[in-house]
This record gives structure tokens, sequence and C-alpha cells, in this order.
């Protein structure tokens, strides 16, 4: 199964299309599409008046374990769950926008 | 340190101002992704895996006090209250939103910094050797020629849009300590048998895809001349790089493709159509340019050397610190003091602002408020007097950054990898800090080492000159690492050879962990690394890590 | 539409030729770089004004000779991040002292308009963008400069080494 990613244009943080328009920074509130309905959620998610809210709009692989949505690749576990070293292991820059607001 | 006069602070204004429109026009839609993008990295800024990433310039690595506290609070404000500091000399801060970049770069122009041509296919930062002004193995000062070639470079409009990023370093010591031959173009500077001072120019070094090493196309190039020769290589490559392969596009690809010798050739016939007298260095302006860098005001009076000795003897973690951290100085009485960002178990080369801070402090009582940065990701305090080392390392020690390890097998260089960067393959700073934590016990038995690790192709890690060089690379979503042995950056520089397949991630630290255990077993004497490489040559290594064949 | 170093904003009053039509006796006609290499005669016996197109890899050592015949060069960016025009045109400036109208074209955008200028560029052909975006502010985006180039601006070594005086 397929999902669209992207990072947000203002703030770079790594969100999911979650269709009509909305971009989540929830793995979880992302569309899971099958595979051959990809393609069109792409196309859907790249429409709208510029600037479109995210850049650097892609398909990636996911799959739902448990009711958890989690993507197939490490760079995007990654880009999900945070950094898996370092002063920010498993941190998430849409965290820390909430905590500061 | 060299300080903006009314032209740079207003260049650098007008920069602050531009950019902060192209940020609008952006966000307002005027501008495509595709159409910004080239301006944002022209300041510096990338889109990375988590946030944007902005690349800070530290123009041939020097700090002041200054500059590092308002690091620290850009650090605080703006990001997560670290930065990065890279192979380059320069910082990254890695949680960067756009929405606050207009502004992070006027707060870096109010210290006299920026963000411009960090990225991009320009000039980047032109970086020297960390000990400049105080090593004692200095024919001059070469900082005053990286400054001449940064403000030249800065905004070309002939050059803006090169084939691909530009990279230049100088160096005028005995040792190379800037890794002059894995530039795109480099400069050694030298004495003509007249006693006057110009450059051997070197061009077509870069790693990547396919490493090179840079080589020699002008013996001497009169030091009035440096801007005139550098405007027609560039123009050779502008005009006749690749464009058509991004792969391909490095001047380094240009240089092999002509071959040394057609390539100087062109170079040399455009040079003399030039108006070589329109970018003339004249003897005064470079002189002008040079008081900046004039040496400060050193306390020469005796100093209490027994103090130092007597601390030596009584603190055997001092004595380490002394060993392998701190270096001689020009002038009697002082060292010259490299902080190591290397803690095992910490990302190499991170910096947290309280660290920032705490630097900017030493400087300050200790250093004339200077501070720089070290290609391996280190800090380097150029001036103290050596009685206020053992205060000094007491203070470093309680804040981290007391490691004992310059030059040792845990001064590893590592880029940050897949944990965040867009364009890795694997991670790189895990594999790391277990290399680390493994080998740290064994770290005086080994001796001088140097492992560096990229967590993909692009090399930022240096991998190529390592001694042991580790390549993160993804095979069916598993991350192997390549292994290359042999490697060195200085004066005897040398691209790595992959020595068998590549080696999983569990796998790793025990490789590390065999490979130099057959140099311990095999040097003789004093023999460093690449001296026992180079007389033994692969087999035993291979041997020991992949068996017999 | 043509925007040129004043800021002005003008339809383009110049035929650009393809290599198969004739060439008309009087109007302003630019002509290819292969064209003007085949038939150099032609070109030349006819009242109106005649112009060139380069391709960005076209060595501006070759044109050198006959610039005095050219009333309008045009050079070409094909994407904005290919910097050869560039160097073309501070070459036909500084070099070959070509004091004729020299026109960028192909993907030019507003922020490369400061640096096409300063390398001899002073005219540009642009998109209705310009007008909305009021591109002509760009020219003015920067007055301090670190280099020489093809215009007459001075650069801060020279203003550094006049205040020391």
């Amino acid at each position: 199964m397929q999902l669209v990613t992207g990072n947000r244009l203002r703030d770079g943080a790594v969100v999911y299309f979650a269709g009509a328009g909305r971009w989540s920074p929830e793995i979880g509130a992302a569309l899971l599409v099958e595979n051959d309905k990809a393609e069109a959620l792409l196309a859907e998610a790249q429409q709208g008046p510029a600037p479109l809210p995210a850049v650097g709009i892609e398909l990636i692989e996911a799959t739902r374990e448990a009711g958890h949505i989690r993507p197939v690749s490490l760079r995007e576990r990654i880009r999900a769950f945070g950094p898996t070293t370092g002063p920010m292991a498993h941190h998430r820059a849409s965290e820390t926008a909430r905590a500061r607001s | 340190m060299y300080r903006y006069d009314d032209f740079d602070h207003r260049f650098v204004d007008e920069r602050v101002a531009q950019y902060r429109d192209q940020v609008r026009r952006r966000l307002a839609g005027q501008l495509t992704e595709d159409e910004f993008r080239p301006l944002r990295l022209m300041n510096g800024l990338y889109l990375q895996l988590h946030a944007y990433m902005l690349r800070i310039a530290i123009p041939y690595g020097m700090l002041n006090a200054t500059k590092l506290r308002k690091l620290a609070h850009i650090t605080r404000k703006y990001d997560r209250g670290y930065g990065h500091f890279t192979t380059r000399q320069n910082l990254q801060l890695h949680w960067i939103k756009l929405e606050d970049t207009p502004d992070i770069l006027a707060e870096l122009a109010s210290v006299e910094m920026h963000a411009i041509q960090t990225s991009g296919n320009s000039f980047r930062n032109t970086t020297t050797d960390p000990f400049a002004g105080v090593a004692a193995d200095e024919i001059e000062d070469p900082r005053p020629y990286a400054e001449i070639i940064r403000q030249w470079a800065t905004l070309h409009p002939e050059f803006s849009f090169l084939p691909r990023k530009f990279k230049i370093a100088v160096s005028s010591s005995k040792e190379d300590r800037a890794a002059v031959k894995m530039h795109d173009l480099g400069l050694y500077l030298r004495r003509n048998e007249q006693g006057e001072v110009g450059f051997e120019v070197l061009v077509g070094g870069g790693l990547g895809r396919t490493p090179y090493l840079a080589q020699t196309i002008k013996p001497f190039v009169a030091r009035r001349d440096l801007l005139s020769y550098l405007e027609a290589a560039l123009r050779v490559y502008n005009r006749y790089g690749r464009r058509d392969n991004l792969y391909k596009s490095r001047i380094k690809i240009l240089v092999h493709s002509l071959g040394v010798a057609k390539f100087t050739e062109e170079v040399e016939a455009e040079w003399l159509a030039s108006d070589r007298e329109a970018v003339a260095l004249p003897d005064t302006y470079v002189s002008e340019i040079a008081s900046a860098f004039t040496p400060p005001s050193y306390n020469r009076a005796p100093w209490d050397e027994a103090a130092v000795q007597r601390a030596i003897a009584s603190d055997k973690a001092f004595a380490r610190w002394m060993k392998n951290n701190v270096f001689p100085h020009k002038v009697p009485g002082h060292a010259v003091v490299t902080i190591s960002l290397k803690e095992v178990g910490k990302t190499p080369g991170d910096c947290s602002a309280e660290q920032m801070d705490l630097v900017a402090e030493l400087a300050d009582e200790l250093s004339f408020g200077e501070a720089r940065v070290a290609y391996e990701q280190n800090l380097v305090l150029p001036h103290v007097r050596r009685e206020a080392l053992y205060g000094l390392w007491k203070r470093l020690d309680a804040a981290g950054l007391g490691s004992s390890n310059i030059g040792q097998v845990t001064d590893i260089i590592c880029c940050p990898g897949l944990d965040y960067c867009g364009l890795a393959t694997a991670r790189s700073i895990p594999v790391a800090q277990r290399i680390a934590r493994h080998m740290a016990e064994k770290e005086d038995l080994v001796g001088k080492f140097n492992i560096k690790i990229s967590g993909c192709i692009n090399a930022c890690g240096h991998h190529h000159l390592g001694h042991i060089g580790l390549l993160g690379v993804d095979k069916n979503g598993e991350e192997v690492y390549q292994i290359t042995l042999g490697g060195d950056a200085g004066n005897n520089a040398a691209i790595g050879t992959i020595i068998g397949p590549a080696v999983k991630s569990d796998d790793v630290t025990r490789a590390i962990d065999t490979l130099i255990g057959v140099y311990t077993n095999l040097r003789q004497g004093e023999e460093t690394f690449p001296e026992t490489y180079r007389r033994v040559g692969t087999a035993p290594f291979k041997e020991a890590l992949y068996g017999p064949h | 539409m043509v925007l040129t170093e004043d800021g002005s904003l003008s339809e383009d009053s110049w035929r650009h030729l393809g290599d198969d039509e004739a060439l008309p006796e009087s109007d302003a006609v630019t002509v290819s770089f292969a064209r003007w290499k085949k038939a150099n005669g032609e070109l030349h016996a006819r009242n109106g004004k005649l112009g060139l197109r380069l391709p960005n890899d076209a060595p501006p050592e070759e044109v050198a000779p006959d610039l005095g015949r050219f009333d309008l060069i045009v050079l070409h960016f094909p994407k904005f991040t290919d910097g050869r025009a560039y160097s073309q045109a501070r070459l036909l400036r500084a070099r070959y002292g070509y004091k004729g109208e020299l026109r960028a074209s192909g993907n030019v955008l507003r922020d490369q308009l400061l640096f096409m200028r300063r390398c001899g560029f002073n005219s540009f052909v642009v998109d209705e963008r310009a007008v909305r975006e009021d591109w002509a502010k760009a020219f003015g985006e920067f007055d301090v400069f670190y280099q020489g180039a093809a215009d007459s601006r001075p650069w801060v070594m020279r203003q550094r080494m006049k205040n020391a005086q």
C-alpha cells in the first residue's frame, strides 16, 4: 500500500496527505491506499493554488500493522519517528512546533 | 580576525533584504519550488528529512567569542540547542523553519556572519589550516588570501551558475592540515627564488562517485596574479564543464577528460588573453587585508613551566590531554589547543549551545577571543599560555569537551547520515558511536588513527581519505558498509582502496577491530597506519576480514 | 516582452528568422549562428538592422572579428541554472569590445537579472510576471560588489584603494 508524504513548506516538518487538501504531521492521519489507487492520490495531493502547503511531495510504501501505519523503508521510518540517535532521538519537528506555540 | 568595513556591512544587509523578499515571494506563490530552490541553496538552506537545514558559513574556520555566542543564541532560539560542525569548517543546524530564516540571517549579519554560498553551484567556503598564523611551519599566514578569495568569489556574476559546486582550500605550512588535494582548486603558498610569495595551483580534486586528488597545473603563480589566474581557470570550467550529467559535472571530470596538460593549456591561454591588470592584486591591498590578521599582543613574560609539568605528573588524564590535544605554538610559552567534539558515545562534531557559550568564555579569557573550526570537526583555541592549560582542561572536561582523542581512533569524522540527511543511503552516526565505544579502551595502544564515515556516496564524511573509510549503502533495504583502506588527507594524500564485499551493520565494529588488530600486530616500531599499509599491502587485512583465498 | 536595463518594458521590435525564412530587405532581424556562418555576404548587403542569436556553447572568439556588424546579439539560458552565457556575455563586452545591444533570452528570471546586467547584458526577454512583480527592482538590489565584471560599477577593491589614498 502507499501514502503521500512531503515536507511543510513554511517550516519543513514532515507531513502526510490526509485528503481533501489537508496535510497532517501525524502519520496516523495519512490516507493509505492500494497500489492501483496511488497515482490518483498523488495527483490529488498536488492540486491546489500556489503555493502548495507541502514540497517534495511523493508516494511511499507503507503498511498497516495492528492499527498503526508504518512506512516500509528505514528512511521513511526515520522521517516519521525521528532520528535514531543523538540529542533529538525519536524527536519530530512537528512536536517542537506544537510545544513552542 | 577580518572585520567588516562599511562595504561589507552594507553588502550583507542587502543580501538579507534580497533573501527576505525571495522567501516572501515563495510563500506568496510567486516563485515555484524549482525557481526558489537554487536561491535558498545560495543562502545555505537545504530541505532535509525532518526540517530545513541551514549551513552557516564560517569563512576559513575563524570564529570569535561574539560569533560563538550568537551561534549559541541562534541554536537556542531557532533550532534545538545544538549545532554540527562540518568537514568544511561550517556549522549546520538541522531543525530550521523556512519562515525563520530571514531573521536568522539578519541576526548573523549583526555579528558579521552569513550563510552565503554554503550550497549551490558556485564557490563554497574557502578553507584553510586551523593553525594558521600560529604554526611554526608556516611560510606566511594564509588567511589574508582566503579572505581575498572569499570576497572575490561572493556573488561573482559570471560564476554563480557553474556546472557544479566549487571548493577552494589554501595552505601555507609544511604540513598540509587543510586537505588541499581533495579540493576542486587547491593553493599551496610558495616562495620563488627571489623570495617572492606566490602559489602552486592544483586543480581537479574531489570525492564522491569518482574520487580524484588535485594535480598541479602551475607550480608558481605570482601573488599579484592570483585572482586573474583563478578567473581563467573558472572560465574554462564554466564554459566546458559538463552540464548534461550531474555525476560528471565537477571540474575533476573535465581535468581528467581533457588530461592535465590540455586543461592547463586552456587555462593558460585564457589567462594570457584576459585583462590581468583588471584583477591584479597590488601589494598595498594585500597588506591592507593582512593587517586584519596581525598577531595578538602576546604576553611574552616567562611562564611557569614547572607548574605545568607538576600537573602532568600528578594528573594522568590531564597528561593524556596534553599529549594528544595540545600543539606547539610559534610563540614560546604558548600552545595551540584542540577541543575535541568527539566525546565517546556522542554525535561526532556536535556542539551544544552551552558548550558554544563555554568555548566563547574560554576564548575571551585565554585566547584573545579567538576560536577556530578544524575540518576534522573539532574546535581550536589558538593562543593559550601554557600555565593556563590545566585550568582550561578542567573546565572543558566538566562540559564534555575534555576528550583526549585528537587524531586518535575515536576522533572519527562522520557526516550526519540517514538520521538527518535527505541524500543519505545509510546511517553513519550510530556506526561511529559503536566503533568509538568499542575502541575507546584500546586507543593508547592503537595510537594515531583516523576513521572516516560517510552515509552516502557524496562523501561528506571524507571516507575516501580515511585510514579506514566506511561508506554506508542500501542493499535491498538493509544498511551495509563498504570498507576502504589506506586513505590519507594531508601531504601524502591518497584515496582508499575498497578491500572486499560490504559488511552488515552489526558486523562493522568487529570488522574495524579486526583490521586495526592486523595493523597493531604488523607495525614495526613507530609506524603509522599508512606506513604499515604501504609496506604490507591489502592482503593481510583482506585475509583477516574475509578469510584466505 | 523585452525589459531593458533602465527598467522599461516594451514589445520586441525585432524579428527572429528561422533558418529557412527569406531575409526581408529592411526589417530588424536576427539570424541563427548556423545561418550566419554559412551566408555571410547576403546578410550584410541589406538596409535593415542585423542581429545574431548564439547558442550558449558558441565560442565568442568566432564572432569577435565581425561584432561591428551587429546591432543586437541574443544569448541563451536554456535553464537558468546553465550559466555559460554569463561567460559569453562578459567576453563579448570586455574582451571583444561589443557595443551593441546584448540580450538575454530563454529561462530568464528576476533573481538572475542583476548578475546578467553585470556581465554586460542590457536587455532581457521576460514573461508577464516581469510586469506584475516589478522585476526592474532587481537591478537595484545591491550597490556593493566584490568583483569587477563587464559593467562600469566600481568594485570593492577599487573603492577601498581609492579611499586609502
